[in-house]
């Protein structure tokens, strides 16, 4: 732990009044106007907006298997400089993380890599299947503490393995985080199913088939008392299902993709497939209830799915390439642009979606906390104001799949600090 | 004209009409000759890019090149460096560094030509992608209809069969509208895409009804294996709410002719008598399609030098 002592002065407490942040021994030591400089780093923050460090419950770190795509090192830098303190990083490895061997080594690849914590999420089924449960207990008493389990990427379509899922991880208080894909509605599907893929000739993703498990798995969620969380929301109709779930008391949480509240399914006109991801972006309709949702708490959460990818496996024909997109660095800038600058969430509302909602339904105690005195100073500094074009040569990332190339993002994040380490200053990534 | 043509978007009534004033001129200029052929494209080169079976279309193109002069080279996916993983991209570096002017491409992946079009810089002619379109094909449909029928302005055309796996009927929906003629797409509700709405195109499940006022009626060819995927029942029951046979034929006007952009399945889509009969264009669209396919090369290539 750093013994450094910080004070970052003048930034907007969660988009509230401005006020000095006395960083010290990990923690946020002290909180107020005019403290003294004596023997700190001043970090100026005039004009910034300090959050909690923010929690991404959706990320592909792509290793073991897929190094040359991303590292936990390397996903790790991008998430630091995207304002994450911590990450969860998705199973779908190769090997996949369906042991507690797999789920601990890549929890310490996060700590050694130490710029964000990265807390592995534990396969559902063995292989990622869908046929067999994996040792969920035994990852789950491992030292990567794995409380997140999902076979992302693929749906778990049995529904009798899905309740068996659900009721099993309540003896460790577990969650199942579902990729809600009704696969045989899907079958070679390339794209939203609507009005553009019949005239681009793209094989169509219904809308149906995310929302028939979304709402299969949340009567079964709710018939077993159980906790679910639904990946990457993408429909109008989902939110709907969500809405009504959520009113019958069920413990359901949602995530909405920071890439399906900006981009529409217009995009894959190019056939380019950076565009291309799964479950596919909508229309402009299902962005505004996402939005809508996102704001009312309906969604609770923001994750990014980030999903990096070879170039070799996005240099391709449309139907080619590997689904996914790059997230992690431009999240909190696009949430700036589809909600803050909308209107439709405040700052403290962003810190809840994007730190504390997260870290709880990760279960992730020393994260997502709000920024007061005697909390572990996880916190990001981010400049709201000015826009820059997206350059994915800078990033810091293996892969360059990043959608937003070239487009005008507002604002930045200036610094990132880790149990009052900075792991990102200046914009820039520290060790 | 645009440098490509991936779409028959890419063309708007005017331009489109010069491929089919091209073609008919292209048709005179090579009527009186005995040998076959017009000097307008020597030296350049046309590459024909398949990744896709297809005797007819890849010898269309190749004849139309041929009789404009061009050196042909035909690349087949098959035996290539293709099917031993190299990408499309290298495939067009390929192409690229050999100094192709024109790539003719079948793929059997939607939007491949967009692909190819961004890593080349000569032209790209889509000659058909996925389920995507067949620029080629519509407008070779389209300058049969307008020989035989003189005209394409407000003529009704009927397009029956798979229009959700046609690449065929896509390119015709959006030219025929360019070029002012009706379309009626018929078909069983689940060989329809999802978002047919928008396309400039009646939709009716129910031929008999619409076959009195037709002018011409394209029918596609529907592959059997749709059958095991739920697509329709049989193929009897197939053929016999969607197949074109004699008695349909009866309900048409007598003027009306029969196309269909082949290969065919004679008995399923397209009774065999039908398919022969004197009202049938399918001979005349293979001859027709060398015609137009000059013309487009010669558009793309030539630019505005005389035929």
């Amino acid at each position: 732990m750093s013994t450094d002592v910080f004070l970052i002065t003048g930034a907007r407490i969660e988009g509230g009044e401005a006020a000095d942040l006395l960083v010290r021994d990990g923690r946020i030591a002290e909180l107020g106007v005019g403290l003294s400089a004596v023997g700190t780093e001043v970090v100026a923050a005039d004009g910034l907006i300090a959050l909690p460090g923010l929690v991404d419950l959706h990320t592909h770190l792509r290793e073991p298997g897929r190094e040359d795509a991303e590292t936990v090192e390397s996903g790790s830098r991008a998430a630091a400089l995207g304002g994450f303190t911590a990450v969860h990083a998705m199973a779908n490895t190769e090997p996949v993380a369906d042991t507690a061997g797999v789920v601990e080594q890549v929890w310490r690849l996060g700590r050694k890599a130490g710029l964000c914590d990265v807390q592995p999420v534990g396969a559902v089924t063995v292989g990622l299947r869908g046929k067999q449960l994996a040792e969920l207990g035994a990852m789950a008493d491992s030292a990567a503490r794995v409380r997140v389990f999902s076979d992302d990427g693929r749906c778990v379509g049995d529904p009798a393995l899905m309740r068996r899922a659900l009721e099993y991880v309540k003896a460790f208080d577990g969650v199942i985080a579902q990729h809600a894909e009704e696969t045989r509605l899907t079958e070679d599907a390339q794209m939203n199913e609507g009005i553009l893929s019949a005239r681009l000739g793209l094989t169509g993703w219904p809308a149906a088939a995310e929302e028939a498990i979304i709402a299969r798995d949340a009567l079964i969620a709710g018939h077993v008392g159980s906790r679910l969380h639904v990946c990457h929301v993408s429909t109008a109709g989902s939110v709907e299902i969500l809405r009504w779930a959520k009113s019958k008391g069920w413990r359901i949480t949602a995530e909405v993709t920071p890439h399906h509240l900006l981009l529409t399914d217009d995009l894959a006109a190019s056939y380019d497939p950076v565009y291309k991801v799964n479950p596919p972006l909508r229309t402009s309709e299902d962005v505004e209830a996402l939005r809508a949702a996102l704001a009312d708490g309906t969604i609770d959460c923001v994750a990014t799915d980030h999903a990096p990818h070879a170039l070799e496996d996005k240099e391709t024909e449309w139907a080619a390439a590997r689904p996914g997109m790059l997230g992690l660095e431009t999240a909190l800038s696009v949430v700036c642009e589809a909600m803050v600058g909308t209107g439709l969430l405040d700052w403290a509302g962003v810190a809840d979606r994007m730190s504390c909602a997260p870290a709880l339904i990760g279960g992730l105690a020393a994260h997502g906390r709000h920024v007061v005195v005697g909390e572990a100073a996880n916190l990001v500094l981010f400049d709201p104001s000015g826009s820059s074009a997206v350059d994915p040569s800078r990033s810091a990332s293996r892969s360059r799949n990043n959608p937003y190339a070239g487009r005008e993002l507002p604002g930045r994040v200036v610094a990132t600090f880790l149990r009052g380490r900075p792991t990102v200053l200046d914009g820039k990534a520290q060790g | 004209m645009n440098r490509h043509l991936l779409s028959a978007a890419d063309l708007d009534r005017t331009s489109a009409t010069a491929i089919l004033d091209t073609a008919e001129q292209m048709d005179k200029a090579l009527a009186g000759r005995e040998v076959k052929k017009l000097p307008t494209l020597r030296g350049r080169t046309v590459v024909n890019l398949f990744f896709e079976d297809s005797t007819r279309t890849r010898t269309s193109f190749e004849l139309a090149a041929k009789r404009l002069s061009a050196d042909v080279i035909n690349f087949s996916a098959k035996g290539s460096s293709v099917s031993k993983g190299e990408s499309l991209k290298d495939t067009a570096l390929t192409l690229e560094a050999m100094g192709s002017d024109a790539v003719v491409i079948r793929h059997s992946m939607s939007g491949a030509p967009h692909r190819l079009a961004g890593w080349i810089r000569g032209s790209v002619v889509n000659a058909g992608d996925g389920t995507h379109e067949h620029p080629t094909q519509a407008l070779l449909d389209a300058f049969t209809i307008r020989r035989r029928m003189g005209r394409l302005e407000g003529l009704r055309v009927v397009i029956v069969g798979d229009v959700l796996h046609s690449r065929v009927a896509r390119s015709n929906v959006i030219l025929l509208h360019t070029l002012g003629a009706e379309v009626t797409l018929v078909a069983p509700p689940t060989l329809v895409p999802v978002g047919v709405e928008a396309w400039p195109a009646a939709v009716s499940y129910d031929l008999d009804a619409v076959l009195p006022k037709a002018d011409a009626v394209m029918m596609l060819r529907v592959q059997r294996e749709r059958m095991s995927a739920s697509y329709f029942p049989t193929q009897r029951e197939y053929s016999r709410r969607y197949g074109l046979d004699r008695q349909r034929l009866a309900r048409m006007p007598d003027q009306a002719i029969v196309m269909h952009p082949g290969p065919m399945n004679r008995g399923m889509e397209i009774a065999a008598e039908v398919a022969d009969s004197v009202r049938s264009t399918i001979v005349e669209q293979v001859s027709n399609g060398v015609s137009v396919r000059m013309a487009v090369l010669y558009l793309l290539l030539g630019g505005g030098e005389p035929a």
